[in-house]
């Protein structure tokens, strides 16, 4: 058994370290550490409620509107506001154009780089993904860029900017559009589509939101050459490598649903594990039992859940705390959002080899066509001159909880007001789900798990294969324990 | 012929690293426009030794850079720190321990400082502490030379690094791309001296401006038209906490994400560029008063005049301002008295 510290890992956003334990050229087991930790639940403690808007973005650069989004649904839910419809609609986009930009950012950015990697100096195909997706000096980071800052106009037409935006309040947003700027909005989108269709995916959107099985996904990337589009690009990469069978789910997935529309979600809220059901809130508890916290009796809720840093604490190994459903792991993120939702080609990729590397990846890129798609028609639904935002006035007391999705999955704040100042904050991020440390039952978290079994070439420090799985969470560990 | 081109130098090193801090500088800088992020690099002529979301390089790599740099194989030629350096607990810096290495990030920055030919703090964390050391900041997060406004931080005031210069604070929550970009372009061509900085160390191509300045708000500012909730398109002085004019930076000279500020986002500057902008002693979006005159004047503005030139505009004010500056969208159109009506 030989004995593996791999880190600093980059190309996640936040610091990631992973400990393994190798024999027989296979992972055995797996410690997944986030090693910083910030405190953001005890600087909001004491704060006027409003300034949660203000300091929950700054816990991710990268989920900030996602923070803003959850921060403000637990102030409506205390005051009892109702967004307008254009408030809906406004949020809703400046929510999808950073989900979106971030799927992009993952794909081109932190994911496709490892196949550009040395070790596979000898496949064929490496020249070619060298060329396109090396980091810094591929091709492909060329092309996104100017498209993903083109895209990120949106931002300033819709949040001021981004990251940090104070424009998403309990009661919808504070910019207000007139009908020259919805015609911008979708001028800026319908520039996004062009590249989307040109380069990410060498296809109409519809087409690609439209496939509905595995063998349709293979016969669509066949009709073309696999370097004429990115996605076929990794397909043809994917598959070979055997990525479908790499860092397997545990098997079961969770979405909080997200980008509300008068009372329905553009993607479902629930629970799948062998079919879908209904998700129960209540059922969400913490355990500290092997994180650098004090620890206390048993799984917390996070409505009375704590925050108490203890760094001596020789029994823990991460500062992440281990969220468990009905005392059980879940894995979230595009995969999940898609299986919850129903998405039939996500369904299909997992009911043939379960929860992998490359059905992670291939959710991504399809939910990007969808929620592309729906961002049409959110910009088209805007009424110039009707309300943006609805106000009331803030209680002394009460309790409300905000969940959303972000680009990598479930993200819950839970608050209880007090004497009109915040009494308890507690946030649970996707990754704080993905990359948990293990709980009282030893039960590790997804990542630890999805860990297990992974190849290790002979010499390998960083081996590849855990790259490629810990990458395929799209992870942010500056949210995870935040 | 004088083609007056610049003698070819050797590409300078940059060296980026993460600490108390969101990333949220990173997210912003990759955002560069006119050119893209990568264009700017190569037009500096600067070549990215690592960082954390651009490099391939990972673990026993990375930690092998950063001993090449300490031990004086590789030169550094610039250090970016982005996020607060975290102290805590106690001193002990357990609150970020390098992965990988087992010990503190604080001693890692310390040590690559030492090399550095320039050190930068991207963003208000890794200059002044930011919003990580907000609260009663138990983490112990504090900026490079500064821990809030007291000189001192990681590296003390006296800090110099090869250049000869202090850290430069490229303060902001996050920073603007284009004030990160410039500065390191202006580095690498050799002409970024110590009169380029104010007295926070924050690069005065920047600061040299208000937030005010620029503001499409301007005329509700001056006649004192108010806005008096969020989303209404009045000046939010009065009412909403607004600091464009105090806050030093140019966000409303240059667009952010092709087109907006804070302000034309329907909210108000909470002076992120400032040191201790994280805890301003009131509610974000409310303006502190005393007798119903708001705390925080305009920046050289004695108040006794403020208050006059205040009243006296209130008087003013015309009908259109006041009824535009408590709506959410433009009601009421300029006239154009050339115009004859019927």
């Amino acid at each position: 058994m030989t004995k593996l510290v791999v880190g600093p890992f980059n190309r996640v956003e936040g610091d990631l370290e992973v400990k393994l334990d190798i024999a027989d050229g296979r992972v055995k087991q797996a410690h997944v550490n986030s090693p910083l930790y910030r405190g953001f639940e005890r600087i909001l403690a004491g704060k006027p409620p409003a300034d949660a808007l203000v300091y929950a973005p700054r816990i991710c650069g990268i989920c900030s509107v996602s923070q803003s989004v959850a921060a403000a649904q637990a102030l409506a839910e205390v005051q009892g506001l109702v967004m307008p419809p254009n408030g809906e609609l406004a949020v809703n986009l400046v929510h999808a154009t950073e989900n979106v930009a971030d799927h992009l950012t993952h794909f081109y950015l932190f994911f496709m780089p490892d196949f550009a990697r040395e070790v596979y100096a000898g496949e064929a195909w490496h020249a070619a993904a060298r060329e396109r997706f090396a980091a810094i000096k591929g091709i492909a980071a060329q092309d996104v860029l100017p498209a993903r800052a083109q895209f990120m106009h949106l931002m300033g037409l819709l949040a001021g900017k981004w990251p940090h935006t104070l424009s998403i309040q309990p009661g919808g947003s504070t910019r207000a559009v007139t009908s020259g700027e919805i015609a911008r909005l979708a001028a800026i989108l319908s520039s996004f589509r062009r590249f989307l269709e040109r380069t990410l995916f060498g296809d109409r959107l519809e087409r690609i939101a439209a496939l509905s099985s595995a063998s349709e996904l293979e016969s669509w990337a066949a009709e073309k050459a696999p370097e004429s589009s990115d996605f076929r690009h990794f397909l043809s990469l994917s598959i070979p490598l055997g990525l479908n069978r790499l860092g397997p789910s545990a098997g079961r997935f969770m979405s909080f649903g997200a980008y509300g529309s008068g009372g329905t979600p553009l993607f479902a809220r629930g629970v799948f594990e062998n079919g879908v059901r209904a998700l129960d809130a209540l059922a969400i508890a913490e355990d500290v039992s092997h994180a650098w916290y004090k620890a206390h009796a048993g799984a917390m809720p996070p409505l009375t859940g704590e925050t108490l840093p203890d760094a001596d604490r020789t029994d823990a190994y991460s500062w992440c705390k281990a969220p468990r459903l009905d005392g059980g792991i879940a894995e979230t993120g595009a995969l999940a959002r898609q299986l919850v939702d129903g998405h039939p080609l996500i369904r299909d990729l997992v009911a043939r080899d379960g929860g992998n590397v490359h059905a992670r990846v291939v959710a991504r890129l399809v939910e990007i066509a969808l929620v592309v798609i729906a961002m049409e028609g959110w910009v088209n639904a805007l009424q110039p001159g009707e309300r943006f935002i609805a106000h009331a006035k803030m209680p002394e007391s009460g309790e409300g909880t905000g969940l959303t999705e972000a680009a990598r999955g479930s993200l819950g704040h839970w608050l209880k007001i007090e004497k009109g100042r915040i009494a308890n904050y507690q946030i649970i991020a996707p990754t704080t789900w993905n990359f948990s440390p293990r709980d009282a039952e030893g039960t590790p978290g997804p990542l630890e798990q999805a860990l297990v079994g992974a190849p290790v070439r002979p010499g390998e420090t960083e081996p590849v294969a855990v790259q490629h799985i810990v990458r395929s969470f799209d992870p942010c560990l500056v949210c995870t324990v935040h | 012929m004088n083609m007056h081109q610049p003698e070819k130098r050797r590409p300078l090193r940059l060296f980026w690293m993460q600490s108390g801090g969101c990333g949220g500088c990173t997210l912003s800088l990759i955002g560069a426009e006119g050119p893209d992020l990568l264009a700017t690099f190569e037009a500096a002529n600067i070549e990215v030794l690592w960082h954390p979301s651009l490099s391939e390089e990972s673990g026993s790599a990375v930690i092998e850079i950063m001993r090449r740099i300490i031990d004086g194989e590789e030169t550094l030629d610039i250090l970016c720190l982005e996020g607060s350096v975290m102290r805590g607990p106690n001193g002990t810096g357990k609150f970020h321990m390098m992965a990988g290495t087992g010990r503190p990030v604080m001693d890692w920055i310390a040590d690559l400082a030492a090399k550095a030919g320039h050190v930068v703090a991207v963003g208000s964390c890794a200059a002044y502490g930011g919003v990580t050391a907000a609260g009663a900041n138990e983490v112990e997060a504090c900026g490079l030379s500064y821990d809030g406004q007291k000189e001192g931080g990681l590296l003390g005031a006296e800090f110099r690094s090869r250049s000869g210069l202090p850290v430069i604070n490229v303060a902001g929550c996050p920073i603007h791309p284009g004030w990160l970009t410039e500065t390191l372009h202006t580095i690498a061509a050799g002409r970024f001296g110590a009169n380029d900085i104010d007295e926070w160390e924050r690069p005065l191509s920047y600061t040299m401006h208000l937030v005010h300045h620029g503001c499409a708000r301007n005329e509700f500012y001056e006649f004192k038209a108010s806005a008096e909730k969020l989303c209404d398109l009045g000046c939010m002085m009065e009412n909403l906490g607004c600091k464009g004019t105090q806050a030093r930076a140019d966000c409303n000279m240059r667009a952010w994400n092709g087109a907006g500020s804070c302000l034309d986002g329907g909210y108000p500057c909470i002076n992120c560029t400032a040191p201790g902008f994280e805890e301003p002693g009131h509610a974000f979006t409310l303006t502190p008063k005393i007798s119903g005159i708001p705390v925080g004047l305009p920046t050289d503005m004695p108040k006794a005049w403020f208050v006059a030139l205040a009243s006296l505009s209130k008087a003013a004010t015309p009908a259109r301002l006041k009824e535009n500056a408590v709506a959410d969208h433009l009601t009421r159109p300029p006239v154009d008295r050339q115009k004859k009506t019927r």
